[in-house]
């Protein structure tokens, strides 16, 4: 199972990023082509970001590009770059409507048979970014059999939504973190929460973390490398939960070198969902 | 008193050589008025003292380098004895840095002809390796110069020592005045070896002066001037904090390192050189250290502000300072008792009669490269141009039971990771392990602590492998050209040859 | 690929480059290289360069750069941007940017 815990952001026109980036070890990188560029840099950046993706030092990391929206001049330039180039995934801010999706997933197929890479392989992602992406989140996330996750967009959002961030739970984001993450659980994929901008204040974000964590976030954007460890050992599981997973896994073992239907442990039954969670947290365990 | 006298002669011949008292300051006539007797230090100018002070044409001056990049006594100095017209001076400073650079023209014009020094930086070092001066620059460690000055092969004529204050007999701090830069380690040792000590203080403070770095006994003459460092510049250069994610991470890793080693034990004792990284690991050091229940016996440095926090926290029992690098390290020098200033000889020399380098458990050094051997250079650049610092790199080096060096993998395009050192400072005898962003490497004659850090699951690779992946990023660099000529030599703190550095080829 | 105007790309921030290209107006193509790891990669930065100018198929042009340590893929990627942006085209035959 992919973990997809950080994402961590780095502007496609900024060289010292681009080469060293990969250091940081994160769960996926991705390359922004959109915000981070300024307009007349969006050819530059572009060409950086193919040949970056292209460099022996990215080939162990999952790699994102986040192209410019469709509503832009530049979305259809940027998949050339980055499906050429090799991008494991494509995200695609301000997404609004499955639509949208669809009509990304034409122009990347376009762009496969075009190059020769295998048709299905480039993943797609959908950044949601204002209220009507949230509320199309679940057409949005079962668009194409090439979506793997769904990412909540706060700053716009909260523009288009009128109002502001706040601290405490947050109940601002509330809904819009419940619906993108239903979304995601019932078309299976995975979700992740919104970038927190303040990177000199660690307690707040891993208050922001704790609350992703517990209403089941795989993981988060994030634009500060110093993120990526205090989130992964946030997301780790702690000692007790360690050595309860590791008991469920060896009941299970157990149950099947017995040959029997059912698992138990300390009386109890233990279903699929449990034995699938003890792995869960046995592989966060490891790679904290 | 004659008859007694001839009486002991003839009883033993060598007993006859005693003088016959002649009155109360026969011998220090300076002492009989109390004028001469209690101000007789104090000179109207530089240029007064330098003329008591008898400096000749071709002598050595001496000046520690406590004010680092703020440091302004070697310019004044310097520019007042050209104005004076000497020639053929040895320079022999603790260390020099880039606000040194208008040495050039003083050599340029003949007013220095020899340089003996920890370390250069900017236009000066580019100029010399360029092939500035005939005789090549002496490179010594901090410990190694005190050798150097017991064997005698430095023999400092006039030390000129900036002080914050002194009294006007010479106790001096570099603590309690307007410009501080904490302890004097470097300036205790001049003031010990030179025939004339000039204390440059901006502040004449009232008799007696305490705390005394420097005592009075030590002192010839006292000028007072405008400035002697700017205590803001002692933080910039090597010393800063670091907010860099790169160095940050390198620096948890060596921390990582450190609680996995083995030497991570109630009552350990560790010093940190003066690069980001090495400072930035104190942070890191905190929560392990409380979280384990650890307090260090003591550190020793090259001390900055991450130490004397934990100082205050109480998870450091002692700090043993020969350099204050920042305000922090300069204040708790003043106010805790448990802060203590040592001289340079009681901390690096090898030949001291006791060196608190012999001490320590742990030291993080930083590097400008370092080779499959394992051998460091902190000197030269990729470049060939010399722009680093000696220091106390191979004095602690050698003495510490784990000797660490902490550096990115690549800084830019250039590689820190490389076949062979362009210059070798350190011998990879006593580097026990590199620690890097893109993983750590243990030296093959320490298979104990590489076991340890494979088995906490620290990502552990060769050196070569190491090497493989700078490459990989950087490609290989062409070796750079030299001429034959010699521009610097490397002494090792025994003061033999380990390397030497040539001029640049153009 | 034909260079018509003059054209900067990059920015002179570590690890990245300059680099600007204008017609030579003699028919000649002149690589003009600062780095500041001329030494140790001067020849490495040079065979890039002119093998990206090369696969562009840009034989007539001043190209000056000014290196800060920037990686071969960084190199490459700039080259590419100023020699497009030179020669005022939209178009990109990626066949030639490998």
């Amino acid at each position: 199972m992919k973990l997809r815990r950080s994402m961590l952001f780095v502007p496609g026109d900024n060289a010292a990023m681009l080469s060293t980036s990969f250091v940081y070890k994160p769960d996926s990188i991705m390359f922004d082509l959109e915000d981070a560029v300024a307009a007349r840099e969006k050819d530059s950046a572009r060409l950086m970001v193919y040949q970056a993706l292209q460099h022996p030092a990215y080939r162990d990391i999952e790699t994102v590009v986040r192209i410019n929206g469709v509503d832009s001049e530049f979305w259809q330039k940027d998949l050339e770059a980055a499906i050429r180039g090799g991008v494991d995934i494509v995200r695609l801010p301000k997404t609004e409507t499955a639509h949208d999706i669809q009509e990304l997933e034409t122009h990347v197929e376009r762009i496969e048979k075009a190059c020769g890479r295998p048709i299905g392989e480039t993943k797609l992602m959908a950044a949601i970014e204002s209220a009507s992406g949230v509320v199309n989140a679940v057409s949005i996330a079962t668009a194409s059999p090439r979506m793997v996750a769904i990412a909540m967009a706060g700053f716009d959002y909260l523009v288009d939504m009128h109002t502001r961030r706040s601290t405490g739970w947050e109940p601002e984001l509330f809904y819009a973190r419940a619906a993108v993450l239903h979304a995601a659980r019932a078309a299976k994929i995975d979700a992740f929460d919104v970038v927190y901008g303040n990177v000199n204040d660690d307690e707040g974000f891993l208050r922001e973390v704790n609350i992703a964590k517990q209403l089941g976030f795989n993981g988060k954007s994030l634009i500060h490398p110093k993120q990526i460890d205090l989130l992964h050992k946030a997301y780790a599981p702690t000692e007790e939960e360690v050595s309860h997973a590791k008991r469920v896994l060896e009941a299970a073992e157990e149950a099947h070198r017995k040959g029997l239907g059912v698992v138990s442990l300390d009386g109890k039954m233990v279903d699929p969902p449990v034995i699938h969670e003890a792995e869960m947290a046995l592989q966060l365990a490891e790679a904290a | 008193m004659t008859n007694s006298l001839e009486q002991l002669s003839k009883q033993d011949p060598k007993l006859g050589q005693f003088e016959p008292f002649a009155g109360q300051n026969a011998h220090t006539p300076y002492l009989a008025a109390p004028d001469s007797r209690l101000h007789r230090k104090v000179c109207e100018s530089l240029e007064e003292a330098i003329k008591r002070s008898g400096l000749k044409d071709g002598m050595t001056i001496s000046f520690h380098h406590g004010y680092r990049e703020g440091d302004k006594v070697v310019m004044k100095v310097v520019d007042a004895l050209a104005k004076l017209g000497f020639k053929n001076l040895t320079l022999a400073s603790s260390s020099l840095a880039s606000c040194h650079d208008p040495l050039v023209e003083h050599i340029k014009s003949g007013v220095i002809t020899q340089i003996y020094t920890s370390g250069l930086r900017g236009k000066l070092a580019e100029a010399i390796s360029n092939g500035l001066m005939q005789k090549p620059v002496q490179i010594h460690s901090h410990g190694g110069r005190v050798h150097l000055l017991q064997t005698g092969e430095l023999k400092i004529d006039v030390a000129f020592l900036g002080v914050a204050c002194c009294d006007e007999f010479g106790n001096a701090n570099a603590s309690n005045g307007k410009s501080n830069c904490g302890s004097l380690g470097y300036a205790k040792v001049d003031a010990d070896f030179a025939r004339q000590v000039v204390l440059m203080t901006e502040d004449i403070v009232a008799f007696p002066n305490h705390p005394a770095s420097i005592s009075q006994d030590r002192v010839d003459w006292i000028v007072k001037v405008d400035e002697v460092g700017d205590s803001k510049k002692i933080s910039v250069g090597a010393a800063r904090v670091t907010n860099n994610p790169r160095e940050l991470m390198i620096a948890r890793r060596a921390a990582d390192v450190i609680e996995f080693s083995g030497y991570f034990v109630d009552g350990f004792s560790i010093q940190t050189g003066s690069g980001a990284s090495s400072t930035a690991a104190t942070r890191f050091l905190e929560d392990r250290m409380k979280r384990k229940g650890i307090t260090a016996s003591f550190a020793l440095g090259g001390i900055t502000g991450g130490i004397t926090d934990l100082h205050k926290k109480g998870l450091i029992k002692a700090i043993v300072d020969v350099q204050s690098f920042d305000h922090d390290a300069a204040e708790s020098l003043r106010t805790s008792p448990a802060h203590i200033e040592i001289s340079a000889n009681e901390y690096a020399n090898p030949t001291s009669k006791a060196a608190y380098v012999d001490r320590v458990d742990v030291v993080i050094l930083s590097a400008l490269e370092i080779d499959l051997d394992f051998n460091v250079n902190v000197i030269t650049g990729s470049d060939g141009v010399m722009r680093g610092a000696s220091g106390g790199h191979c004095d602690v080096a050698a003495a510490a039971n784990l000797t660490m060096v902490v550096a990115p993998l690549c800084r830019s395009r250039i590689p820190t990771v490389v076949r062979r050192v362009t210059t070798l400072l350190t011998p990879g005898e006593s580097v026990d392990v590199l620690v890097t962003d893109q993983g750590i490497a243990v030296n093959p004659k320490r298979p104990e602590i590489e076991k340890r850090l494979r088995e906490a699951r620290l990502p552990v690779i060769t050196i070569e492998e190491l090497y493989d992946k700078a490459v990989a990023l950087t490609g290989e660099p062409d070796p750079i050209k030299f001429a034959e000529r010699i521009v610097g030599v490397v002494r090792y703190r025994d003061g033999s040859v380990i390397d030497v550095v040539r001029q640049v080829a153009d | 690929m034909k260079v018509v105007k003059e054209a900067i790309s990059g920015t002179l921030e570590s690890s990245d480059l300059l680099v600007k290209v204008e017609p030579s107006g003699k028919g000649t193509r002149d690589i003009v290289i600062r780095s500041e790891v001329m030494k140790q990669f001067g020849k490495q930065i040079r065979r890039v360069v002119i093998d990206t100018l090369d696969k562009l198929s840009v034989s007539d042009g001043l190209i000056v750069i000014e290196d800060k340590g920037a990686l071969d893929c960084v190199i490459r990627a700039r080259v590419q941007a100023a020699v497009l942006r030179g020669c005022g085209s939209q178009e990109l035959d990626w066949g030639r940017l490998s």
